[in-house]
């Protein structure tokens, strides 16, 4: 063995034994650097006959260059290992909760609300709103149900004063838009109502969605398959069972009741439906003359449809809530289940 | 309205369950509510009677009897009842018996003496809710007779909730009608016949109230005895009608009233003064009730008046004063017709409902007054005796319907389905619709007198529609003419307002509009608010004039369960009266209390503080593209923290408050944590302004911080104004880093950081550039605001 493959030997040992950058460097220095070890003997050739210069070369540059070599890799395994320390370092329990702001959540009542209203929009219908302390003409007089009317019994009335009283529902929106703008119409109208009225199944304020589509077609079918597709897609019920019964409201002639078969028990009966199979989920009937009368709109022309939806109802059962008076106790540990 | 169905299927017996002439009733829009058996079951009970009747030798109380149950041996029973007596007849149950309540009846042995059975009360065997002895049977029930058979109990309640259109409804006859009409079948009516007179007398009736009562019959009945006993069968019936009996006369009355839908009533002629007048009454007139109320008449109500003034309330209640009682002997029937607009809202102006009232409100059969006094004359006179006079039948008349033009075209318009004329001919017959005449698919109709929901053509339909069966009818989705509807881009939707809440954690609220006035009284006392005549409570009296009583009602019904951490908001229209103009508008408000954050690990808990509650404000102000034009002014509010209240502005117009809940009104709601608040006009958020794009500079930008003191009552937001005034188009922003009050600066001074930020959009700043700027800014605070540049 020639002193240069010695001396390599030497390098690549004391190479392997180098643990950190640091002395990778040193190393560096020693055999690579201006002065280094392989260096001189470089800078020593000319020293040789010229005969010799060539071959001594070779060996010198095969030995720098294998110590570099190794060098390099070694640096690389070095710098390795610094990262894999680096990271076993910052290691972090993963499954520790993230942190900052909580999320809240939309009220179970607003929840349906959009549904409903998000539903009929696609349908075309549009949204408008009224004022929630109502007059008597409004309320009453327009939509047919004049002073002394039996029909009143059914409204318990929250009043101001003899003219003015809280809305009972979200009828009088219909006056008001019918009043302003001329046929076709198709309104939605949602809001807060009011009844004097307070047990386990009523809270003096519950919220309707009033709807209304005149036009010069509207028939009471179109009424059943608004109804069908509104009630099929609010439940994601296909073949969701509907039953129109005949019933009263003096702003509607003919007027029904809508029923669907109960989404609790599919029919069979349970405690929601009264063990009826059936649950009573709106009313609604083709919009009366006097009603079009009141607002000038020609009622052998134009026909229409309305209906009020109780979105209280809707919200109790699409969620399963069994106590209506939940909805308006604001427990955080209720609405948070609404998120 | 409640009934027998045994009693229906009397006047129409179609072949149909209970359940399936429910389902019929119901799809047919007299919607039942609930059955119920006539009587809870309980098996082996008959008829018995008590033989004898002796003092049991060790117990007061209790009676030794010899019962015949039917079987041939009298049998020993032991009974505690007050009324028992020998020779009475009396339900029994005997060994093996089951009773509702579920008890098994053995043969026992009370106080040392032996008992075969129970002798039985009303309430035992489940056929009402008290009673204080024993059911008395009349004398000739069969001892061991069933009782079940005996009493026709295997029978059910059927109640309907009758729409006030119906009121043709409110009788067994009427629904019998509605029946027959259903099924294609004849009605069975009653034989009715008229009753001779037996007296000559009558009473004079005069009517000055023609238009209100067309028709008046009535009839004077001498010597009846009023204590005799009703028959059990008409009890029963009413007593499955939901009446409970309380002597013949009233029990007589309330029969026909369940049976043909016609109310009367029952004078004591000896307690009338001279003849009958039915007229309005006199402003100031009085008259006591039945019911023992004292009323005061308005000139709107009807009244029947004697010699002496008004003795009852025409369709309505009696008075006191006339009415019948066990005493009487001479009585005097009414069955009288009263418009319904003479009668419609009048008892309710007294607060009171009575099946009367229900009935002419609606409007009774103008036809069947003279029907209905002879029923009750026949019923009543078969029980208590006595001697009727002649009919006494007065009255203008009521004006024959008008006739309605029904048109086949018009039925397909409104229903969406064809309907043959001969079909639609026979429905109208069925229904009891005249038919004047037919012409080209067009007809005129008459409708009975009972139906006073027939006006218009469109009632007709909707009967053709009830008929068909409104599940037979079509179904199709409508065609809407198509639209675009317009979406402006300069409204922030309501929805993002919410959602940017829920992002920043808040649950929505939804409480109630109405809140305690004492409440109100605490959070905004410049406003009165617009109070309920008749509210629920008085916990639930004024409108609320802020969202604030309601949020806060929230914060404490979770504070008091236990719930620390609450951040709650709530939109809605708030109720503000200024002199004659209400104010209905929609505000959106919040509650914060509790930690800032959730509890978590890794960072320290810290209670919201007024600039928390600002951020949420300012993240909402953010949505509009405009949060600059929102100006937040030192202010005060009642509800507030006198030194952290800002009133929110908006082109020079207050449109919202922000701040914490003062200390006061914390302890007068016994709330112990701190509380933010906010509220704003939702008009006020909902105008955004839209986006014009500004280039985007390529150069870079550089940033000068300077720190200045300045008097602790000099609004940091002067310095940003001033900042902002002078500092020229180079700079983009200016941010408040710190704000520093301690050991380092004079009381009554502070220190505030700020940093300018500053580039040109066309070329780098020079150095020279950027110390001018900030030279003019440090000039400007110090001649604006006395600020020291601290160094």
């Amino acid at each position: 063995m020639n002193p240069i493959e010695e001396q390599l030997k030497t390098a690549l040992k004391v190479l392997e034994d180098a643990s950190d950058m640091a002395a990778l460097e040193k190393l560096r220095v020693q055999y690579l650097g201006k002065k280094g070890e392989f260096t001189q003997h470089l800078k020593s050739l000319g020293q040789l006959p010229a005969n010799e210069r060539p071959k001594a070369g070779q060996v010198i540059n095969q030995a720098k260059q294998q110590f570099e070599a190794a060098l390099d890799e070694k640096r690389d395994v070095l710098k390795q290992q610094a990262f894999a320390d680096r990271l076993a370092k910052d290691k972090v329990d993963v499954t520790l909760p993230g942190r900052g702001q909580s999320n809240g959540g939309l009220h179970p009542i607003t929840l349906t609300m959009n549904r409903i209203i998000d539903l009929f929009i696609q349908m075309g219908f549009e949204v408008a709103e009224g004022p929630e302390i109502e007059d008597d003409y409004h309320n009453f007089e327009a939509l047919n149900i004049p002073a002394h009317h039996p029909a009143r019994a059914m409204h318990d009335t929250f009043y101001f004063t003899a003219h003015q009283l809280l809305r009972t529902h979200t009828s009088p929106v219909q006056i008001r838009v019918m009043q302003e703008q001329g046929p076709p119409l198709g309104v939605i109208a949602p809001g807060r109502v009011y009844r004097c009225d307070s047990d386990l199944t009523h809270t003096p304020m519950f919220h309707q969605v009033e709807g209304f589509l005149i036009d010069t077609h509207i028939s009471f079918a179109d009424l059943r398959g608004t109804l069908q597709a509104f009630l099929t897609s609010f439940f994601e019920k296909e073949d969701l069972q509907l039953r129109f019964r005949p019933s009263y409201f003096p702003f509607t002639e003919p007027s029904a009741e809508v029923d669907i078969a109960c989404v609790m028990c599919g029919g069979e009966g349970c405690r929601v439906c009264g063990h009826s199979g059936w649950l009573e989920v709106l009313g609604c009937g083709m919009v009366h003359p006097n009603v079009l009368g009141h607002v000038n709109i020609d009622s052998e022309l134009y026909t229409g449809y309305a209906f009020g939806i109780g979105v209280e109802r809707l919200a109790m059962l699409r969620y399963g809530v069994d106590d209506l008076r939940l909805f308006f106790e604001n427990d955080i540990r209720f609405l948070q289940q609404f998120c | 309205m409640k009934f027998s169905e045994q009693w229906l299927r009397e006047w129409v017996d179609p072949e149909l369950t209970t359940d399936a002439l429910a389902e019929q009733l119901t799809m047919a829009g007299l919607e039942v509510d609930a059955i119920t058996p006539a009587a809870p079951e309980f098996t082996n009970t008959v008829v018995a009677s008590v033989l004898s009747v002796e003092k049991h030798p060790d117990a007061d109380r209790l009676s030794l009897c010899a019962v015949d149950d039917g079987s041939n041996e009298p049998l020993n029973v032991v009974c505690g009842a007050p009324n028992v007596r020998a020779g009475m007849r009396v339900p029994f149950a005997r060994v093996g018996a089951e009773l509702p309540n579920g008890m098994k009846i053995k043969r026992t042995k009370v106080r040392g003496s032996e008992s075969f059975g129970m002798l039985c009360s009303g309430r035992e065997l489940g056929l009402v809710d008290s009673a204080d002895g024993l059911m008395t049977l009349p004398d000739d029930a069969p001892p061991g007779q069933d009782l079940r058979e005996y009493l026709n109990l295997n029978d059910c309640s059927i109640e309907l909730s009758v729409t006030p259109n119906r009121g043709d409804c409110l009788s067994v006859a009427g629904i019998a009608r509605e029946v027959a009409a259903l099924n294609r079948l004849p009605l069975h009516t009653p034989e009715i016949p008229a009753v001779p007179a037996v007296i000559d007398d009558v009473l004079p009736v005069d009517i000055k109230a023609d238009k209100a009562c067309p028709h008046y019959v009535g009839r004077v009945i001498r010597g009846v005895n009023a204590r005799a006993e009703t028959p059990l069968w008409m009890q029963e019936r009413l007593r499955r009608s939901g009446l409970r009996s309380l002597g013949p006369l009233v029990d007589v009355t309330n029969y026909v009233l369940l049976e043909l839908g016609q109310p009367m009533h029952a004078f004591d002629l000896d307690r009338l003064a001279q003849g009958l007048c039915i007229r309005l009454a006199q402003p100031g007139e009085r008259l006591s009730l039945l019911d023992g109320c004292e009323v005061e008449l308005k000139a709107d109500m009807l009244v029947i008046a004697d010699g002496n003034g008004p003795v009852a309330l025409a369709g309505i209640m009696g008075g006191e004063a006339t009415a019948v009682s066990d005493g009487s002997i001479n009585i005097f029937l009414e069955s009288a017709f009263f418009a319904p607009e003479a009668i419609a809202g009048r008892a309710r102006q007294y607060g009171l409902q009575t099946d009367s009232s229900q009935r002419f409100e609606r409007g009774v059969d103008p036809e069947g007054q003279t029907l209905a006094i002879e029923r009750a004359t026949q019923l009543l006179v078969g029980i208590t005796g006595g001697e009727p006079g002649p009919l006494i039948d007065t009255g203008v008349g009521r004006p024959a319907p008008s006739g309605i033009t029904l048109r086949q075209s018009r039925v397909t318009q409104l229903l969406g389905l064809t309907i043959e004329d001969e079909a639609i001919s026979e429905i109208l017959g069925r229904l009891g619709m005249t038919i004047e005449s037919q012409v080209e698919h067009t007809w005129q109709v008459t409708p009975p007198g009972f139906r006073f929901d027939i006006a218009i053509e469109a009632d007709l339909i909707e009967e053709l529609a009830r008929s068909v069966g409104y599940d037979q009818l079509p179904s199709q989705l409508p065609v809407i003419g198509q639209r675009m509807h317009p979406r402006p881009e300069g409204v922030v939707a309501l929805g993002s307002i919410r959602a940017a809440l829920v992002f920043r954690g808040y649950h929505e609220a939804i409480t109630y509009s109405f809140v305690d006035p004492d409440l109100m009284a605490h959070i905004d006392p410049n406003h009165a608010g617009v109070k309920l005549a008749n509210p629920l409570s008085p916990e639930l009296s004024v409108m609320r004039s802020t969202l604030w009583p309601g949020l806060l009602n929230a914060l404490r019904f979770n504070q008091r369960r236990q719930i620390e951490r609450i951040r709650l908001f709530e939109t809605g229209l708030n109720f503000i009266q200024q002199g004659t103009d209400l104010q209905q508008e929609n505000y959106i408000g919040g509650v914060v209390s509790g930690t800032v954050e959730p509890e978590q690990w890794g960072a320290s808990a810290r209670a919201v503080d007024y600039f928390d509650v600002k951020a949420d404000v300012e993240s909402l102000l953010a949505l509009t593209g405009n949060a600059k034009a929102y100006i937040f002014k030192e202010n005060q509010h009642p509800a507030l923290h006198s030194g952290q209240t800002a009133c929110i502005e908006f082109r020079g117009e207050p449109v919202g408050w922000v701040g914490m809940l003062h200390p006061a009104v914390r302890d007068a709601l016994k709330i112990e944590t701190p509380v933010g608040l906010f509220e704003l006009r939702l008009d006020a958020l909902q105008t955004r302004t839209i986006p014009t794009y500004t280039a985007v500079s390529k150069f870079p930008s550089i940033r000068r911080d300077i720190a200045v003191v300045i008097n602790d009552d000099v609004a940091v937001e002067q310095l940003r104004t001033t900042v902002e005034k002078v500092a020229g188009s180079a700079l983009m922003g200016v941010k408040i880093f710190d704000v520093y009050q301690g050991v380092e600066v004079e009381k009554g001074l502070k220190s505030v950081a700020l940093a300018l930020i500053l580039q040109e959009t066309s070329r780098t700043l020079i150095d020279q550039e950027v110390e001018e700027i900030v030279r003019r800014v440090i000039d400007a605070l110090a001649d604006d605001h006395g600020a020291i540049l601290r160094e």
